[in-house]
């Protein structure tokens, strides 16, 4: 059975935490993080805009390298947390699209909403994390990063309209 | 001599050029590489008299001294650890509190802007600003982001904030404070703007609230660069309104923290002198004489006919609206280059307009649009990740107009209180 784990930052525990808690004796348990490119690719979008500065002080690399170097820390502590054999795999690109492309074949995806995780609703869900529920190609668990939020938090139902109400089809006349 | 038509198509194709390849760097050159040979070429056809270049080269040369002791004095303060303190005071106290480290942030960018210029922001904040948020176990890019966005949109304060600003404010015919009194409300706007915005924005990876860490970054108090940098500051006021120029203020705030560095061996004489940026020096110089070329061969007479006059609010809104829409196209370099000889006949509050455009519109497009073209088209060339520009785009369509209607409203009723 091959686990593949989201690591995020912020919620990885809690990923971490669920996949201990299904995962069989002998599962294939892979940590994945993604980095976006979107960061440093902001900062030297920046630095380009500022026009004949030369190549040498361009923050996008570095703030790359930084990435790697902290994704890489992020993996171990998880790993570390997890304290089961694993695989850490670190992707770079499209973060939806990568952790899309990681679950390919896999029995099981592992993440956390990203959202606001105050309450029930569809806002619990960022977009990257909706895309990846939304395109993933294996079954998903899909956890509450911190204490799930009980039902009173739903908003209430729409206010009722009072049209008759129409029997449909099949329903006795 | 070239007639006039023909000393314009050379100036612009030289324009294009220059800009083209400062976007592209082809071989990893630097920009001055194509800009110097450009400006001696514009000379040499004769699309500027030698004379007219010398007086540009004369009235940008100050400016360009002025510049090159903000970019030293950024470097000092960098190796006194300010930028490291600036972290640590980030992270106190906001760990598992995403919304409070982008106050945070966008008050040490803001100031880090307004005092030693964008250029400092964006290239020795922003890897501190990423550290920390990566270090706090929080999500980066909203933190990034922010930086990316003030170093723009927070550069109206002080002639020294931007590049733009020490070109503009040379020729205001204002004095520095009365510079930084008549924008210190279309600052505060402008970064009001961009806080609500990316707070609405942001607001999924800002709900998120990380487990808090224990990992914290003990940083000493820079206090000598904190005192030279307000005696700097201080210095610039008493300059100005004595008559001298403020750049002896800033040239004497890097010569006191190069000699600490020097003496203490934190730093070497060369690497002062990089920090300078003698290559980008030479590349605004060349900028200049090239945009000079290109003014005076009919470019100046067709847009003094599309540049609003006046300091009525309509033709503020209108006056930044252009400056805005040229720094896109154009870089806002060049862009001031080319408008402030148009603005500064109309008078002080028509130069502010000009900077409102100038530094608060890149934002709307990536790094200008003509960059970026250019620039995805190498990044495709070469394989390599593009980045996500709708989202980038829409947070500029969110922050850009609003910021400039109302940094530029505020423009108009600081000239009517303080007077222009």
């Amino acid at each position: 059975m091959r686990i593949v784990t989201w690591i995020v930052e912020g919620t990885w525990a809690a990923c971490v935490d669920a996949t201990r808690g299904c995962a069989p004796d002998r599962a294939d348990i892979v940590l994945l993080h993604v980095s976006g490119v979107d960061v440093p690719a902001a900062a030297h979008g920046a630095y380009a805009g500022l026009l004949g500065r030369g190549p040498r002080r361009d923050p996008g690399p570095r703030l790359a390298e930084l990435g790697a170097a902290s994704a890489a820390e992020l993996l171990e502590a998880a790993a570390r947390a997890l304290d089961r054999p694993c695989r850490t795999v670190e992707r770079r690109g499209r973060v939806e699209r990568e952790v899309v492309a990681e679950a390919e074949g896999a029995d099981l995806l592992v993440l956390a909403r990203d959202g606001d995780d105050t309450r029930l609703g569809p806002k619990s869900l960022g977009p990257p994390s909706r895309f990846v529920v939304d395109h993933a190609p294996c079954p998903v668990l899909l956890i509450w990063p911190r204490e799930t939020p009980g039902t009173g938090s739903m908003p209430p139902p729409p206010p009722h309209h009072p049209h008759p109400h129409r029997p449909g089809p099949g329903s006795p006349r | 001599m070239l007639s006039e038509v023909a000393a314009e198509v050379v100036s612009v194709a030289m324009l294009v050029a220059v800009l083209a390849f400062a976007v592209i760097r082809p071989w990893g050159w630097g920009e001055a590489v194509a800009a110097v040979p450009a400006a001696i070429l514009v000379v040499a056809v004769g699309a500027i008299a030698p004379h007219r270049a010398l007086m540009e080269a004369q009235r940008l040369g100050p400016i360009i001294g002025f510049l090159a002791a903000v970019l030293i004095l950024a470097q000092l303060c960098q190796d006194e650890g300010l930028f490291r303190a600036c972290g640590a005071w980030m992270a106190r106290g906001v760990s598992g509190r995403p919304a409070r480290l982008l106050a945070r942030v966008f008050i040490v960018a803001a100031a880090t802007t307004a005092v030693l210029s964008l250029d400092a922001t964006v290239v020795l904040l922003t890897p501190i600003v990423f550290a920390t948020a990566a270090r706090l176990n929080a999500r980066a890019k909203p933190y990034v982001y922010g930086t990316t966005h003030l170093a723009n949109s927070a550069s109206l304060l002080l002639p020294v904030s931007n590049l733009t600003n020490l070109i503009a404010f040379a020729a205001s015919g204002l004095s520095f404070p009365r510079f930084a009194a008549l924008m210190l409300v279309p600052w505060l706007a402008a970064i009001a703007v961009e806080y609500l915005v990316f707070r609405r924005f942001f607001r999924t990876d800002l709900n998120v609230t990380p487990a808090p860490t224990q990992a914290t970054e003990t940083a000493g108090l820079p206090l000598f660069a904190l005192v030279v940098l307000a005696a700097t500051l201080a210095g610039f006021a008493v300059t100005s309104l004595a008559g001298i120029n403020p750049a002896w203020a800033a040239a004497a705030g890097a010569a006191v923290l190069g000699v600490r560095a020097l003496a203490r061996r934190h730093a070497t004489p060369a690497e002062i002198w990089r920090a300078a940026g003698v290559p980008f020096l030479a590349f605004v110089l060349a900028l200049g004489i090239v945009v000079a070329a290109v003014t005076g061969n009919g470019l100046a007479g067709a847009l003094s006919r599309v540049m609003p006059s006046g300091t009525s609010l309509p033709a503020l809104l209108a006056t930044a609206a252009l400056a805005a829409a040229l720094a896109n196209v154009i870089n806002n370099l060049p862009a001031v280059l080319v408008l402030l000889p148009l603005a500064a006949a109309t008078g002080p509050g028509a130069v502010l307009a000009v900077l409102i455009g100038t530094n608060i519109g890149p934002n709307l497009t990536y790094a200008g649009s003509l960059a970026t073209l250019l620039w995805r088209r190498v990044l495709r060339e070469h394989g390599q990740d593009e980045p996500d520009l709708g989202e980038f785009t829409r947070l500029g369509l969110l922050t850009v107009p609003a910021g400039l209607v109302l940094a530029t409203v505020a423009l108009w009723a600081g000239l009517k209180v303080i007077g222009g």
